[in-house]
């Protein structure tokens, strides 16, 4: 039952002056440019990702209706090739990486532990300018024609054959990629530093735990990205041959740089997702999470196991069979934390007391379609399955089922949950529910297809196939069409709910933690007073007042 | 229409069968995984649904022996996935013995192959059933990648070095050939189909066409054109060592150490001589990087395979 | 209710709390620098035992008077460093003036030099690209590790002249007197960074100018 379905009444918007929230503790462009306020760098971020987020989808419609046909006419190949190339690199480093750390957890992560702000609110505020400079240049460079090397950046194609802006992108990203660091960094100490007394570690929320795994990665993986495209853009620029066999390089070299950060990347666009389903289940079902010390270890596990794997990528690349062999063995050892988080979450629904809210919804939907991405990611470390379906749609399912079917839906759950927090108003339950729906149904129908079609031997990045491949592409793209309509729901309303939305109360689902102890929405210094935690975490079933 | 909807792929190698049990197994699993899953929670979403606001639910967060259960049953379920995975992929790893070379070419944006017998295609490999092939591959220009779903196997081809896969066709048929690693423009154009005959007819076409030089007859006359006969004699007395009965045998390098005289020892001595030089030799064979192509080298080495004789090293 | 100092962050309770975050938050900096010159060194490492010959005629390509030098005056530029730390955390500021002003004067004597060997190069035609100008055995290898050297060198004198920039501010931070016994993070922290950075030159040089030093 929601709490607050008798206060569904369209309101006056307040007056200004009556509320002293983090909203209009100033106004103007400068105030919320030169902020120092995580909240407010918190929307700063949510403004440019949903924008790139639909720059992206767009590229991926284009792409799927030029896969309606076997000979690809909607676009010439260069064109095609330009576009799964820059929906890959928008998608990844420009929505998915930043998505829930740079939003939910810059937003959250002070309120969670007690505390006024980041231990850093000026760099704060420079990631978010590295983060558009990167975001700008990626752009800009699409503009003028993109770039066709596949995100991927593969030497010898990308440093030598490719005639596109490589050493603009290139660069772009590695821009963006300080604003990982940095905010990683900002995170980790803030964590250490900053919780309120009696906080301790494991009375820490779940999402806290998978934001510090996360900040490992950030800090310990992109680096090595940073440099592996330093070397590329070099070679680019110069024609020196680290990557060029030519001139005395290794080709693969860059592809064991490339994805001991890349891999990793994937546990950033996943592990923060996971956090919010750990808070959203024990809300909505009103029950403590089942198994908390092992689903917080499982995310540290994730994150240190994940940085051992990389080589899973390359079992056709010309690597050792030693080292496939390795990688295969850690490639299983990593799905393990991730399996004992889903039967974790499904535990605590056990005799639980359960409501179909949106953000349970989005929580439902990922942690079935996180499991069937999880699974078929257990096909891809079979040695003698993945050099069958290695480079094929298969692949491509399998990351579009954990990345969306998965962590976008684990985004747009959180922000419904946390909406009323971040806003200070409620959005329109109904609406919200149907989105939700509508988002399952057209990704399930856009990507299962793809399984079939991998293992039947469609290869990725084609522009055009074989003509008995048509059937199930044109399935896929029916189901992109839907997709695209769940995603620009929720879009509008929430916007609507910004002026139109009932004003929310402080708690308007009785939940545990500290944030919901604030104001919707919270003043901008958080916490009059530093709060004392007492209190395990999600400590539903004991007496408490709902809001 | 329906039945024009390809579900499953045709299977058209010996490990073909290997893989797709694997596969089966996979989907098993996963089925009943998912299913696990997705039924446990829809049905615990329905069954303890709050029907009143007093609704409370029964605060039960922990179980180790759950919790270990839930860790050790995926663990040996993988276990499985990963042996029986790796036992298929090392035992292709090595060509069976007897297995005839063909040697592949790619580049930006078609295949190239080449049958020791002389014989040359385009974008097409034409094979015997019932026989082991090895095809020996590099590329020209980009990364590629060898890809016949049919025969459930694919392997990257590289500049500047050779990469190897084996197989055995089982089926007569014609089966798709594609690029499947990202090489530019024309990626999606850049395959062709294997062709998979009965042994006779495989003889009448390797004999049919337009043939050049069986391989190694290249190689030989390669081998005189490019100056390698001017150092490398047969007599020991030269600059260079003799390469009579060289390939496959263990060398003696300068500075300790030995190597086997293989493909891609060959292929680094053409190009980057001084990496390895042989015993009792100076480092002064020039590097033949840009004078010869990837074919090029093929042919000095289906030559030099040709050659027999005993082979004595003279250490000075 | 917050202790109140001039110095004191909104963000944090304490000084002691904002000093933790401070030296914590370096630690994690210096972390993935160390992850950023790492994969450097990975390539270098990989082509190394690759081109063992090759790398090594580099290295004798490397002026091994100049790299211990630098070497000298970058070990001896730490210590200054460090004694303006100590003078910092005992609120003394002309000595830390004093050794802040020696380290800086070091730090720039270490990328005078650089520049020498970089011109040096230059003058030999020893820059990597199409006008690479040695022309030995295994030219192509040569010029990879040539590759490297600038890389790493140049990555590592880039971060100098970060240093320096650092180093320049405490400089003025400390005559405005901005800085006391209980207030001299900034500096603690700025010393982290100069030890990092003198670190990875240890590092380097063996790596770059002592391969095979003995042929």
């Amino acid at each position: 039952m929601n709490a607050t379905a008798a206060a569904r009444v369209l309101p006056e918007p307040l007056e200004p002056e009556s509320r002293g929230d983090y909203l209009n503790a100033g106004y103007g462009v400068k105030s919320w440019l030169l902020t120092t306020d995580h909240k407010r760098i918190a929307l700063l971020y949510l403004a440019s990702i949903t924008g790139m987020f639909f720059v992206g989808g767009a590229f991926a419609v284009l792409m799927r209706i030029n896969l309606l046909t076997p000979d690809g006419e909607l676009v010439s190949a260069e064109t095609y090739n330009k576009l799964f190339t820059m929906h890959g690199l928008i998608m990844i480093f420009f929505f998915l990486i930043p998505s829930i750390p740079t939003v939910l957890g810059n937003f959250l992560l002070p309120l969670m532990i007690g505390a006024r702000d980041v231990a850093f609110p000026r760099l704060n505020l420079l990631s978010w300018y590295i983060f558009i400079t990167g975001a700008t240049l990626a752009l800009v460079s699409a503009v003028y024609g993109g770039v066709d090397t596949g995100w991927t950046f593969y030497t010898p194609f990308s440093t030598t054959y490719s005639n596109t802006h490589v050493m603009a992108m290139a660069i772009g990203v590695f821009i963006t990629g300080f604003s990982s660091i940095l905010t990683g960094l900002n995170f980790i100490v803030t964590m250490h530093t900053m919780r309120a007394p009696g906080l301790t570690w494991f009375r820490m929320p779940l999402f806290l735990w998978s934001l510090y795994a996360t900040s490992l990665i950030f800090v310990l993986g992109t680096p090595v990205l940073a440099i592996s495209l330093l070397a590329l853009a070099v070679e680019r620029f110069f024609g020196v041959g680290i990557f060029n066999p030519r001139l005395g390089g290794d080709p693969v070299l860059f592809q064991h740089l490339f994805w001991f950060y890349s891999h990793p990347a994937v546990y950033v666009m996943i592990l923060p997702g996971m956090g919010v389903i750990s808070e959203v289940v024990p809300c909505f079902a009103r029950k403590r999470i089942f198994g908390y010390g092992f689903v917080a270890f499982s995310s540290v596990a994730i994150a240190v196991i994940g940085f051992l794997v990389w080589g899973h990528h390359m079992f056709v690349a010309g690597q050792s069979v030693y080292a496939s062999l390795a990688f295969s063995v850690l490639s299983y050892l990593v799905a393990i934390p991730s399996a004992i988080k889903v039967f974790n979450w499904t535990a605590t629904l056990y005799k639980g007391t359960i409501t179909y809210d949106t953000p349970m919804l989005y929580a439902f939907g990922f942690i079935g379609l996180f499991t069937m991405g999880g699974l078929t990611g257990l096909f891809l470390a079979a040695l003698a399955v993945d050099v069958h379906v290695h480079d094929t749609y298969f692949v491509i399912a399998h990351f579009h089922y954990i990345m969306v079917g998965g962590m976008v839906m684990a985004f747009l759950g959180g922000i419904h949950y946390w909406w009323p927090k971040i806003s200070g108003r409620l959005y329109p339950e109904g609406w919200a529910r149907l989105s939700a729906l509508v988002v399952f149904l057209g990704f399930n129908l856009t990507f299962f297809p793809q399984f079939v079609l991998g293992y039947l031997g469609m290869p990725r990045r084609y522009h055009a196939y074989p003509p008995e491949f048509q059937i199930l592409n044109v399935m896929s793209t029916a189901g992109a069409s839907i997709l695209g309509v769940g995603y620009l729901m929720p879009l509008i309303y929430l916007i609507w709910s910004m002026r139109y939305g009932p004003a929310a109360p402080s708690n308007p689902w009785a939940a545990t933690g500290l944030e919901w102890q604030t104001p919707s929405p919270p003043p901008t210094e958080n916490f009059e007073n530093v709060p004392v935690v007492t209190e395990e975490a999600y400590a539903y079933g004991e007496e408490r007042t709902d809001a | 229409m329906l039945s024009d909807l390809p579900l499953f792929p045709a299977r058209a190698s010996t490990i073909g069968a290997g893989v797709d049990h694997l596969f089966f197994y996979l989907v098993a699993v996963a089925l009943v995984f998912s299913t696990l899953i997705f039924g446990l929670v829809f049905y615990f979403a329905i069954r303890y649904r709050r029907r009143s606001p007093a609704d409370k639910a029964t605060q039960i967060t922990s179980s180790v022996p759950l919790e270990i259960a839930w860790t050790v049953i995926p663990l040996c379920l993988s276990a499985v996935m990963f042996f029986w995975g790796a036992s298929l992929f090392l035992r292709h790893a090595i060509a069976p013995p007897g297995s005839a070379d063909i040697y592949v070419v790619g580049k930006q944006w078609m295949w190239k192959v080449q049958h020791p017998e002389g014989r040359r295609e385009i974008n097409e490999l034409h094979v015997p059933v019932g026989r082991p092939f090895r095809l020996i591959m590099t590329s020209e220009d980009a990364i590629h990648s060898f890809f016949v779903p049919a025969f459930r196997l694919k392997q990257d081809v590289l500049p500047g070095r050779f990469t190897t896969l084996w197989f055995q066709a089982t089926q007569v048929g014609r089966y798709h050939l594609f690029c499947s690693q990202y090489c530019g423009t024309n990626h999606s154009l850049m395959g062709g189909w294997i062709e998979v005959m009965e042994p006779v007819e495989y003889e009448h076409w390797l004999s049919r066409g337009s043939t050049g030089d069986p391989m190694q007859v290249a190689g030989a006359k390669l081998f005189e054109r490019l100056g390698c006969s001017n150092c490398h004699q047969s007599t020991n007395q030269g600059r260079g060592p003799s390469l009579e009965g060289l390939y496959g045998r263990r060398v003696l390098l300068e500075g300790g150490g030995t190597t086997i005289a293989d493909d891609a020892y060959i292929e680094e001595s053409i190009l980057k001589p001084a990496t390895k030089v042989t015993r009792g030799y100076q480092p002064i064979m020039p590097t033949f990087q840009g004078q010869i192509s990837e074919e090029g080298v093929f042919q000095i080495i289906a030559f030099l395979r040709s050659l027999k004789g005993e082979r004595t090293q003279v250490v000075q | 209710m917050p202790e109140t100092h001039a110095a004191l962050a909104h963000q944090f309770e304490d000084l002691t709390q904002q000093h933790d975050a401070a030296t914590l938050g370096m630690w994690i900096f210096l972390v993935t620098e160390v992850m950023f010159f790492g994969g450097l060194f990975a390539g270098y490492t990989m082509y190394r035992a690759e081109y063992p010959a090759a790398f090594a005629a580099g290295s004798r390509l490397c002026e091994v008077a100049l790299g211990a030098s630098n070497t000298l005056i970058l070990i001896t530029s730490s210590l200054t460093m460090a004694l303006a730390v100590s003078g910092a955390q005992r609120g003394r500021r002309r000595l830390t003036l004093v050794f802040l002003g020696l380290t800086m004067t070091l730090g720039a004597l270490f990328l005078g030099v650089k520049f020498l060997e970089y011109f040096h190069k230059f003058q030999e035609h020893l820059i990597p690209g199409p006008n690479f100008g040695y022309t030995g055995l295994s030219a192509r290898q040569v010029e990879l590790f040539i590759c490297f050297y600038f890389g790493l060198t140049g990555l590592h004198a880039l971060h100098m002249i970060i240093g320096l920039g650092v180093v320049t501010v405490m400089i003025v931070l400390t005559w405005r007197g901005r800085f006391s016994s209980a207030h001299y993070a900034p500096i603690e922290v700025a010393g982290l960074y100069w030890h990092f950075v003198d670190i990875v030159w240890i590092f380097l040089f063996p790596l770059l100018y002592l391969v095979d030093l003995h042929r």
